[in-house]
């Protein structure tokens, strides 16, 4: 089996994020950047496959520009096989994402897609469905449990009021949710290892996919400040302040 | 000219900073049974460093070890001590092999280098002697020929790790008339040797106890002797710069920290109505920090670096040396400041890296000495 998994360099998840005085997006200048961890979960369960035989070759995508090739180093040294770098400095939507991994399916043949259930600087969770539509395979979104085998998989999915396992057959395209697994830190002699492991590189043009945008971003703005809460004595003081402050009840 | 670390260090000093972070920060007051891991400590942090492939890390790589350029290793070191979480001296899980038992020969290898990584001995390095810290000229401890023996007597004190070593590396004077030039040997002598006295366990400021030891009379079997009679300061003096860059790189962590935590604290803490961190006393402290950590940063990868490619880094050691540690201390120091009553407290782990830092200063080449050193050069140079 091959997999493929998808990763995205994003803000770090530590940074505080700051929005441009101009109101155009967030600022990225001397921010640190790091792997979205939901895909860190996907590389992680992709080197688990892997590693207990159920898969022969991992491979870690990334969309985006050329510093996209350190996030792919480190799924590399987190137990990835080889990279494919489609370098763009545009912004990339959802959709275009999705067209860009169906043209790399087409050219890879893999068993199975990976993919974080989102990134955590637009929280769009689109991509893996998406994808999963334009290549006509199952999907099994929000994972909390796969396992691979005899060309199905089946997926413990976290739903709304609790878990629900399906079974899909493969090929499939699955997104991760943050219980899946723990992913490990790199450990030195893979970081060194990493380092002589090939990256594939191209561009949306070689692979013939238009990435132009079709969202048009108006201005993007800090979230209104709310102002501290209260804690109340007692429920005769909750009561009275519902009725004559809040003006509620 | 290249300023960065290469990509694949940059990614060890991330994976490493996640882990200090994620791991060894939440537990930092808890490790440690005064300047050793307690047992459950150090079995958890044996598997963690097996995980992270960095167990003995520091060991060479014809004895197994990772083989690790000084470049790597400094980022390890600087990374791994901005957490209290470890005792001062990294402790063997990293390969806390000194480096003179690497110059042993076969035999002395078979016997003593081995177990010391298999982690079976204990072993501990005596040098420092009541009358002679920094001056080998001034070392009394003799170890004179007698047949196929060496007879050791004198005194020697401040050695850390000396309670439970199974053997000493001893610096001893083999010829009195030549002193540091060829008269200073290395020898190994197993604690359990006739005339071999612990003495007194010394309390210090850190939470080290080192101890005095006495040696009378003590019969060594010539084959313990290190190298050739005479190589014992040329031997230290070889890895005697990569130990004064590793002080640099430790200080290199704890300013880190410090930055951190001072600048946390500043941003949150509101005095007479006013936050710490919008006062210029409590700014120009963080600044100092801040440009104190880039120019050691600086100066330990370039030294690093220059190491890694062969060449000398004499000069640069003594810089890195004394600049690292004066300046850890002072962040250290102006830290406790910013946080007031809290900084002295036990709770925060300040306190420890003002006391670790402040003893730094005088182990290992204090300030004075070292610059005393570096002034020879400097005169040689450019007088």
């Amino acid at each position: 089996m091959k997999v493929l998994v998808a990763i995205k360099r994003v803000i770090d998840y530590n940074v505080k994020i700051r929005v441009k005085s101009d109101e155009t997006g967030v600022e990225t200048t001397n921010v640190k950047m790091s792997m979205n961890p939901f895909d860190e979960i996907a590389v992680e369960e992709g080197v688990r496959l892997r590693e207990n035989g159920s898969a022969e070759e991992l491979i870690a995508v990334s969309i985006g520009p050329k510093q996209a090739q350190e996030t792919i180093r480190t799924a590399l040294a987190m137990g990835a096989d080889r990279g494919i770098h489609v370098e763009t400095d545009d912004e990339v939507e959802p959709l275009a994402v999705a067209k860009l991994l169906k043209a790399l399916i087409e050219k890879e043949n893999p068993d199975l897609v990976v993919l974080g259930k989102q990134a955590i600087d637009d929280d769009s969770n689109q991509t893996g469905q998406m994808l999963a539509a334009l290549v006509g395979w199952s999907q099994g979104t929000f994972a909390s449990e796969l396992e691979v085998a005899d060309g199905k998989a089946k997926v413990t999915r976290e739903i709304d009021g609790g878990l629900e396992t399906i079974q899909i057959n493969m090929p499939a395209v699955v997104t991760t949710d943050l219980r899946l697994n723990t992913p490990r830190y790199a450990s030195l002699p893979n970081i060194m290892k990493a380092k002589k492991k090939p990256i594939d590189e191209s561009s949306p043009a070689d692979l013939g996919v238009d990435i132009s945008a079709r969202l048009a971003t108006l201005k993007v703005t800090e979230p209104s400040s709310r102002e501290a809460g209260v804690i109340v004595e007692d429920v005769a003081e909750l009561v009275d302040k519902l009725k004559n402050e809040a003006k509620v009840i | 000219m290249n300023f960065e670390l290469p990509e694949e260090l940059k990614m060890l000093k991330e994976t490493l900073r996640r882990f200090v972070d994620n791991e060894l920060i939440p537990i930092e007051r808890e490790t440690l049974d005064g300047a050793k891991l307690k047992p459950e400590s150090e079995k958890w942090l044996n598997e963690k460093a097996v995980e992270l492939g960095l167990w003995q890390f520091d060991v060479p790589e014809e004895h197994g070890g990772l083989g690790l350029g000084l470049l790597a290793k400094t980022v390890v070191w600087t990374e791994l001590n901005r957490s209290i979480a470890l005792p001062t001296r990294l402790p063997e899980i990293f390969g806390g092999a000194s480096p003179i038992l690497y110059n042993l020969n076969e035999t002395q290898q078979e016997r003593y280098l081995k177990p010391v990584l298999d982690g079976k001995l204990k072993t501990a390095f005596a040098q420092t002697e009541a009358d002679a810290g920094s001056d080998p000229a001034a070392m009394r401890t003799s170890a004179v020929r007698d047949g196929d023996h060496y007879v050791l007597n004198g005194s020697k004190r401040f050695i850390s790790n000396a309670l439970g070593a199974d053997f000493f590396q001893v610096i001893a004077v083999t010829d009195k008339e030549k002193a540091q030039r060829g008269g200073i040997s290395t020898i190994l002598v197993d604690a359990d040797a006739p005339g071999v006295t612990l003495l007194r366990e010394q309390e210090l400021i850190t939470d080290d106890k080192p101890w005095e030891i006495l040696f009378e009379d003590v019969k060594v079997p010539a084959e313990n002797l290190v190298g050739k009679e005479g190589d014992g300061f040329k031997l230290a003096q070889s890895w005697i710069s990569t130990g004064r860059i590793r002080h640099a790189a430790r200080g290199m962590g704890i300013i880190t920290r410090c930055l951190e935590m001072a600048t946390t604290y500043a941003n949150d803490r509101v005095t007479f109505g006013e936050k710490l961190a919008d006062r210029q006393a409590v700014q120009w402290m963080l600044v100092d920090m801040y440009t104190h950590l880039h120019q050691l940063s600086l100066m330990v990868y370039h030294a690093a670096a220059k190491y890694d490619r062969g060449e000398d880094i004499r000069n640069e050691a003594f810089m890195c040396k004394v600049f690292g540690d004066t300046k850890s201390f002072e962040a250290a120091d102006n830290c406790m400041q910013i946080h007031g009553g809290l900084g002295l407290t036990k709770e925060l782990p300040i306190e420890r890296f003002w006391r670790d830092q402040r003893s730094m200063i005088i182990t290992e080449g204090p300030t004075e000495v070292l610059k005393m050193a570096l002034a020879r050069q400097v005169l040689k140079e450019y007088g």
